[in-house]
């Protein structure tokens, strides 16, 4: 069931091994039919972390992450909450939120299952922050994991955070994305902090079907979906041409 | 100059390159440590023995100047058989010798801003400058106007601090506001009237011999509508080239040297030695080139080189009698001090010629040739005092010893630039260095600075200061990629090849592989990227994707723009303007009508099934640029529909999917509606926060200020090097505090530079009720150059979303077949 606050966007729909998910433009996933959303790569103290080693960015990370989720999580209203792993930066993170981030934090937990699968930057994580701490978990045909595995099908992972460069009028955009190809969905990275990383370099390689590769560019309200051939890097020819467009002046 | 350093008084000596105003510089301090008596010694102190300290201090902007200047002391020095020692110290300087320096410094040291910065944080500071008697400023009308001044100017005061009688000389070539810059090298008193050095001028020179290409030049030119490359006129280059013993060809950017070195080649049939000069290239490279410059133009020397700004200061190669100005000028002072490059001689004109690109360059060079001859100047104002400039002083005097608030805020605004800053946003920027400057105090424990129980600041740990003496400096290089050549092969490993310089990394961002380009005066395939390097191929490719123009680093100045203005409103004046460029302007006169001074020329006309309006705002292309954002999103709001927009330095033009003409007739909206001053309000706000020009110039501030470390080569491979993203941080910081002082100094230079806000400002207040609407049914002749950049430029920021929309719902009708 879809709760009626859920704003669907054209081309948002995401197919995996049958089941059908909800590509959101916040960067999480929806599956509406097991009331499950699910995020990665929240990197909840990021800020602090790189406070503690000399660089002293906006404290506001964590706060802002939540807030975006807190959203979500009220147009949603989900019944699970998955975290695809580095919820936070490094394993002190938890122990370095603050109060009220920690308290926003519970209040979305409050009255729902919520599973944080374990990443590299938080494997050690220290601190209690509800929920339930797993390595992967799998439901129905579908395996939630954080770092994505070659050769895995039906598999759901973030640890990547893809982001694609696609051919517009003007020239090109780059945005966080969705990467997926039927049989895998790798999520982009949630957190304020986190940064994205292009679906065309090497550390994609071999996770995908090139040919049926499809990215769902977050925007503004809205996802913007692109087949592998708008994908610089990906699909476009080596002359540098790219597919054929239709002429539209 | 020997007088005013007789009476001890500070000095500013303005002279045209050549009068040999370096040399005078020094004259006072050569006479002062001739005298054994006046020579600074050891002496006891509390601290114990204080050593010898430096007797002047030689700063200029480049490393090369430098060096070359303390070559050129030294053989006087010789010559009159005085022993004075002169050193240079450059981030070049060996790392032994620079250790040496601090400890046994010579008498005169040459130097840059980042050493000065470097050496006034060291603890050796108080000993090295205790006895300093004379700072000697080269160069000083290009230093002031960057960040890079305003470091220097805080260096200043705390050099006059370190050595009270310390006296100030500044050396410049003609600007605008002598007095300001005269006022830059004193001690500033905010509470009393501005106080300045003396100013010595020296007489000027020959006028010079400019002249501008003509049509009849060169067999069938056809002077272009647009365009800013000027391919078709290198026949006329290379045959002036010809006539002269060396030759500097100046253009306004990297793109323009690549292109008019690569013509020149295809050309040079008698193959003249021409070489390229530019800011990407290999160091090593650029020193050939520097080398062969001043071995003039014998044997081992060239007949040209091709150059940019790179060459615009710096050493006097007494062969160059000749300087070639390709494209625009954009400034009357910029023009004179490319000129005085030539012959170095007072009592013979330098040799000038102007090529311009295409027709509305022609009136530009006339207006400069005029302005020339008239002398008059249009350098820019000093800079008020950057914020993340303070912030990166602030803790270098941390780390140079513990300091109180109130005495370092004291010696601050008494410099020029922060002459008028509050005690307020001091303490703020103080706050900024300690912690961050956040209102949510998460990082006590993490301070930089702490402040103890005597009440001095003092640096938390030696890691701090380590860091800081790593991140020293104004200059900000975007992300850089260096450029390896490749050789063609098969199989993944593409290793190895020469380094031919280094790009920025988002040029190859836009490029896809396969792309081709120019660089280094070669065509080069893009392959892809590799970590820090971007691999490429030689390609055969005769058409290449050139560099993108990037037209916006110099701006048409004011003063130009008004004499522009002039020449078009008065048709007398069109006497002195070639054939082809008279009869455009007189077309024009026919079918439209000319622009007035003191007018808001705009033009309506259909083409194609849209309406275009065109307003020749004559404000430089980075004030058009924010007009045509700002104008866009008000169209858009009043139903207009515009589509897009297109600038260059005399006009914006905007396309529309309505009836622009009929629209401004019937006053729905009317042009003063349309251009009120109001736009510089909430949009102008709600524009630049998504603007990926603030993004860029927050990265900048960050990194001067010491909020994120710079990338340092080498370093990312090792890991050590971490990495956020400063757009991702600007977006977190302006939603949760967007009154911090980052923010602050990042509008601030935005406002300033890129954006052209003042400008832009003065302009829309001006042209009120000044605004004149010529509906027309077709193109005007003027408007042709504006209507060729259609398609050239790429779309800014803000309409990143709509086109994404646009390209994935066109995707999606495809796809449906709707």
């Amino acid at each position: 069931m879809t709760p009626a606050t859920l704003l669907r966007t054209p081309g948002d729909a995401i197919a995996l091994l049958g089941e059908e998910l909800v590509a959101l433009p916040c960067g999480a996933a929806f599956w509406p039919s097991e009331r499950t959303l699910i995020v990665a790569d929240l990197h909840f103290e990021k800020g602090s972390s790189f406070a503690r080693r000399g660089a002293l960015v906006p404290p506001y990370d964590t706060a802002a992450t939540l807030a975006r989720l807190a959203a979500t999580v009220a147009a949603t209203a989900p019944a699970r909450v998955i975290s695809l792993g580095d919820a936070f930066h490094d394993g002190f993170g938890p122990e370095r939120m603050s109060e009220a981030d920690r308290a926003a934090l519970e209040a979305l937990q409050a009255g729902r299952a919520w599973i944080w699968i374990a990443g590299n930057h938080d494997a050690e994580a220290v601190g209690d922050v509800g929920g339930i701490r797993v390595e992967e978990l799998a439901i129905g045909p579908l395996t939630f994991r954080h770092e994505p595995r070659r050769g895995a099908t039906g598999e759901i992972a973030g640890h990547l955070h893809p982001a694609a460069r696609v051919r517009v009028a003007a020239g090109s955009v780059r945005r966080h994305c969705f990467a997926g190809d039927g049989t895998r969905l790798i999520l982009p990275a949630y957190g304020a902090y986190a940064g994205g990383l292009d679906v065309a370099s090497r550390a994609f390689a071999g996770l995908f079907e090139t040919r049926a590769l499809t990215v769902h560019l977050v925007g503004e309200g809205r996802v913007h979906r692109f087949p592998a051939g708008s994908i610089v890097g990906v699909g476009v020819s080596r002359d540098g041409t790219g597919p054929r467009r239709a002429n539209r002046s | 100059m020997l007088e005013k350093a007789h009476e001890g008084r500070p000095a500013l000596l303005i002279a045209p390159t050549g009068a040999g105003k370096t040399l005078a510089g020094f004259l006072p301090s050569l006479v002062d440590l001739a005298d054994p008596a006046k020579r600074p010694k050891m002496s006891l102190t509390a601290r114990g023995v204080r050593r010898k300290g430096i007797h002047t201090l030689y700063v200029s902007p480049l490393k090369a100047l430098a060096v070359d200047v303390a070559r050129n002391l030294e053989q006087p020095i010789a010559e009159m058989g005085l022993a004075i020692t002169v050193e240079t110290r450059t981030g070049d300087t060996p790392a032994h010798k620079r250790q040496r320096q601090k400890y046994d410094p010579p008498d005169i040291l040459m130097t840059t801003p980042e050493q000065v910065a470097l050496l006034i944080a060291s603890p050796e500071a108080p000993d090295l400058f205790g006895s300093l008697k004379r700072v000697v400023f080269d160069e000083l009308h290009s230093l002031v106007t960057s960040k890079r001044g305003d470091l220097l100017a805080l260096g200043l005061a705390r050099l006059r601090r370190l050595a009270p009688d310390l006296v100030a000389v500044g050396l410049s070539a003609t600007v605008k506001d002598p007095d300001e810059l005269a006022a830059w090298l004193v001690a500033q008193d905010p509470d009393a009237a501005r106080a300045q050095a003396d100013i010595v001028t020296a007489p000027p020179g020959a006028p010079p011999d400019v002249r501008i290409l003509e049509p009849a030049d060169i067999e069938g030119w056809r002077i272009p509508w647009a365009g800013h490359l000027a391919v078709h006129a290198m026949p006329a280059v290379l045959a002036a080239i010809e006539t002269a013993k060396t030759a500097i060809v100046f253009v306004n950017t990297r793109a323009q040297a690549e292109l008019v070195f690569q013509e020149l080649w295809r050309i040079n049939e008698k193959n003249l030695r021409i070489a390229l000069h530019h800011g990407s290239l290999d160091v090593a490279q650029r020193r050939r080139v520097e080398a062969a410059m001043a071995a003039g133009g014998g044997a081992n020397g060239l007949d040209a080189v091709v150059a940019t700004s790179t060459l615009d200061l710096g050493i006097d190669w007494g062969d160059v009698d000749l300087v070639i100005h390709v494209g625009a000028p954009k400034g009357a002072s910029r023009l004179a001090q490319r000129i005085g490059r030539a012959n170095h001689r007072l009592d013979e004109p330098s040799r000038a010629l102007l090529v311009p690109a295409n027709r509305f360059e022609v009136l530009e060079c006339e207006a400069a040739i005029e302005a020339n001859a008239a002398g008059a100047q249009d350098t820019p104002p000093i800079r008020s005092g950057a914020l993340d400039v303070l912030a990166q002083h602030v803790l270098g005097c941390a780390v140079a010893a513990p300091f109180q608030d109130d005495d370092l805020f004291a010696e601050v605004i008494s410099a020029l630039p922060y002459r008028d800053l509050t005690r307020a946003r001091f303490d703020r920027v103080v706050d900024f260095v300690a912690t961050g400057g956040y209102a949510l105090k998460a990082y006590e424990r993490w301070a930089k600075i702490r402040k103890t129980k005597d009440g001095t600041w003092r640096v938390a740990n030696p890691q701090i200061a380590q860091t800081w003496r790593l991140n020293v400096g104004t200059i900000v290089e975007m992300p850089m990629l260096k450029v390896r050549l490749v050789a063609k092969m098969k199989g993944a490993n593409r290793f190895g090849g020469r380094i031919l310089g280094e790009m920025e990394e988002y040029f190859f961002e836009t490029l896809t592989p396969g792309d081709t380009f120019l660089f280094g005066g070669e065509v080069l395939r893009f392959v892809g990227i590799r970590e820090t390097e971007a691999l490429v191929m030689r390609a055969q490719g005769k058409d290449p994707r050139i560099p993108s123009y990037m037209g916006g680093k110099f701006p048409l100045s004011t003063h130009l723009a008004e004499r522009v203005r002039g020449i078009l409103g008065d048709p007398a004046s069109w006497r002195a303007l070639p054939d082809q460029v008279r009869e455009w302007l007189e077309l024009q006169r026919l079918h439209s009508r000319l622009p007035r001074p003191g007018e808001l020329m705009v033009e309506t006309f259909p083409r194609g099934n849209r309406w275009h309006m065109i307003a020749y705002a004559f404000e430089g292309r980075l004030a058009h640029q924010t007009l045509g954002m700002l104008l866009t999103r008000r169209m858009e709001r009043m139903g207009l529909r515009p589509l897009g927009f297109v600038c260059n330095d005399y006009a914006l033009g905007v396309w529309a999917a309505t009836d622009l003409g009929a629209a401004f007739a019937h006053r729905k909206p009317s042009l003063d509606e349309l251009f009120d001053e109001d736009m510089l309000g909430d949009d102008l706000e709600a524009w630049l926060d998504d603007s990926a020009l603030l993004k860029r110039t927050f990265r900048t501030c960050a990194i001067i200020a010491g909020l994120i470390e710079r990338r340092h080569p080498g370093k990312e491979k090792s890991g050590r090097q971490m990495t956020v993203s400063t757009d991702l941080v600007w977006d977190v910081l302006r939603t949760h505090q967007p009154d911090h002082v980052l923010i602050e100094a990042t509008r601030a230079d935005a406002a300033a530079g890129l954006l052209d806000i003042r400008r832009l400002g003065a302009m829309l207040a001006r042209v009120k009720r000044h605004i004149t609407h010529e509906r027309l049914s077709r193109i005007s002749p003027l408007a042709v150059p504006i209507m060729l950049e259609i398609g050239r430029e790429s779309v800014p920021g803000s309409a990143e979303e709509e086109l994404l929309r646009e390209a994935a719902d066109d995707l999606i009708a495809e796809a449906t077949g709707r």
